[in-house]
């Protein structure tokens, strides 16, 4: 059985897909709706959609409606969920999934709230980890563009206490630098029961079969399937097959 | 016409958008008469197995709904929690469910060969029991999109459509004359969810 899963995220600021370094500057990719129509011909495994301005805009409902209605692939929805009525209209409009990032960290209340009502399999929180100066990994808040105090273990642990469906785990080093996912911290989710998501700096689709023999459930990536070239031109790609045939060839090629 | 029961907490928008692209007429129901007109029935469902049961139970379609599917004997898919609402009980849960398969929901967690992960989230292939019109041109590397905690489990094998292991063979996909449900999420399930649900809107 091959469950690995290349997941593609599509970053949402105002209303337009774009593309940050570093969870800093970004860069206009084009109409989310018209990516989700390329990516159905691609037959991707999953869409996360993380829409950046939701927290200071409010959740954009009438986006999501539209790109969960284009999508014949699941969705993932994360921004900007601060009450259970937010994630009940979320999975009414037809996403899968919702991640909570901040409110994972200030309101584990809601997250098992959330749990309870629509099941584990249903909600995943993302963690942004950042060096600090000391080198030291630590949870990152991307609204104050600041790192928290928490420990990243520490933090881990509470959320998986409350029996999530899913961990993505991102690097914000690494964001859109396709330098290459940061394997290590895998080591921080050994113990962990729930699928675990790697995301930041991925260069390619293939760096999955490392991934899942460190333990990941699945990477996840921006970049390297919307930009080509050492100008970032925008060109829309993804290896037909996904998860399934990156570690299916990997299989046969050892055989 | 086929009608896609809107329960309240089910993505019904995908469903839809699903039969429109496969050239099959779908709309949400949620009224009796809305039930009794329609020639096929979907039933989805994500979240808790005793907050779907109560969902469907406080919208008054339960009578007519169970007219339909045992004694009009209409088509009726479930899907994912549907599915599961199709069966007697859940260890999710205390409510009992829908009935009209003798099948227990079960938990990964508690099997005698549990999973690694769970919930399993993911695509997984299926291997085909019974090779009826729905399953009838599957070949190994046609797969779903799975999200679930909970499994069904069929007291009479010859139930089971699909099976996919996970930690255990859990029943995929049933099928019982004219009731089918299917773990997975054909409308999320691109190329292969497309075809199967083309061919359940053409049965």
């Amino acid at each position: 059985m091959i469950n690995s899963r290349v997941i593609v995220q599509l970053l949402i600021k105002d209303g337009k897909l774009i593309k940050t370094r570093r969870f800093g500057k970004s860069k206009y990719i084009g109409d989310p709706l018209n990516a989700i129509k390329v990516f159905n011909e691609k037959a991707v495994d999953e869409l996360v959609i993380t829409d950046m301005t939701a927290t200071k805009n409010g959740i954009d409902f009438d986006l999501v409606q539209k790109m969960a209605t284009e999508a014949f692939m699941p969705i993932c929805y994360s921004g900007g969920i601060t009450n259970e009525v937010d994630a009940h209209k979320l999975f009414k409009l037809g996403v899968e999934k919702v991640c909570l990032t901040s409110a994972a960290i200030s309101n584990k209340l809601l997250l098992r709230q959330l749990v309870d009502t629509y099941g584990s399999q249903s909600i995943v929180v993302n963690i942004n980890v950042k060096k600090n100066i000391f080198g030291t990994l630590k949870v990152y808040d991307a609204a104050s563009k600041k790192n928290t105090s928490l420990n990243l273990k520490e933090h881990i642990n509470s959320v998986v206490d409350i029996d999530i469906g899913e961990l993505i785990l991102t690097d914000v080093d690494k964001d859109g630098e396709l330098c290459g996912l940061n394997l290590e911290l895998l080591q921080y989710v050994e113990n962990v029961s729930m699928p675990v998501v790697i995301t930041g700096g991925m260069k390619s689709a293939n760096e999955l079969v490392g991934a899942s023999m460190k333990g990941a459930s699945a990477v996840m990536a921006g970049s390297c399937f919307v930009f080509h070239g050492p100008h970032r031109a925008v060109l829309i790609s993804y290896p037909f097959g996904g998860g399934y045939k990156i570690m299916k060839d990997m299989i046969n090629d050892r055989v | 016409m086929i009608g896609v029961i809107d329960i309240g907490i089910s993505n019904i928008g995908s469903v839809l958008n699903m039969f429109k692209y496969v050239g099959h007429e779908a709309k949400g129901i949620s009224k009796k008469s809305e039930l009794e007109a329609c020639s096929k029935i979907v039933l989805p469902g994500v979240g808790s197995f005793d907050k779907g049961m109560a969902q469907l139970l406080s919208s008054g379609l339960v009578d007519t709904l169970n007219k339909r599917v045992l004694e009009d004997k209409v088509p009726v898919l479930g899907i994912c929690l549907g599915m599961q609402l199709m069966c007697l009980s859940s260890e999710e849960g205390s409510s009992l469910g829908l009935g009209w398969i003798d099948a227990k929901v079960r938990d990964f967690r508690k099997s005698a060969t549990p999973p690694k992960k769970t919930p399993n989230m993911g695509w997984n292939t299926v291997q085909v029991k019974k090779p009826i019109g729905l399953t009838a041109d599957f070949d190994p590397e046609t797969r779903f999109y799975f999200v679930h905690s909970y499994y069904v489990d069929c007291t009479n094998s010859s139930d089971a459509l699909l099976i996919t292991k996970y930690g255990v063979d859990f029943v995929s996909a049933f099928q019982v004359d004219n009731i089918i449900g299917a773990q997975f999420h054909p409308e999320k399930s691109h190329v292969f969810g497309a075809n199967f649900l083309k061919k359940f809107g053409s049965m």
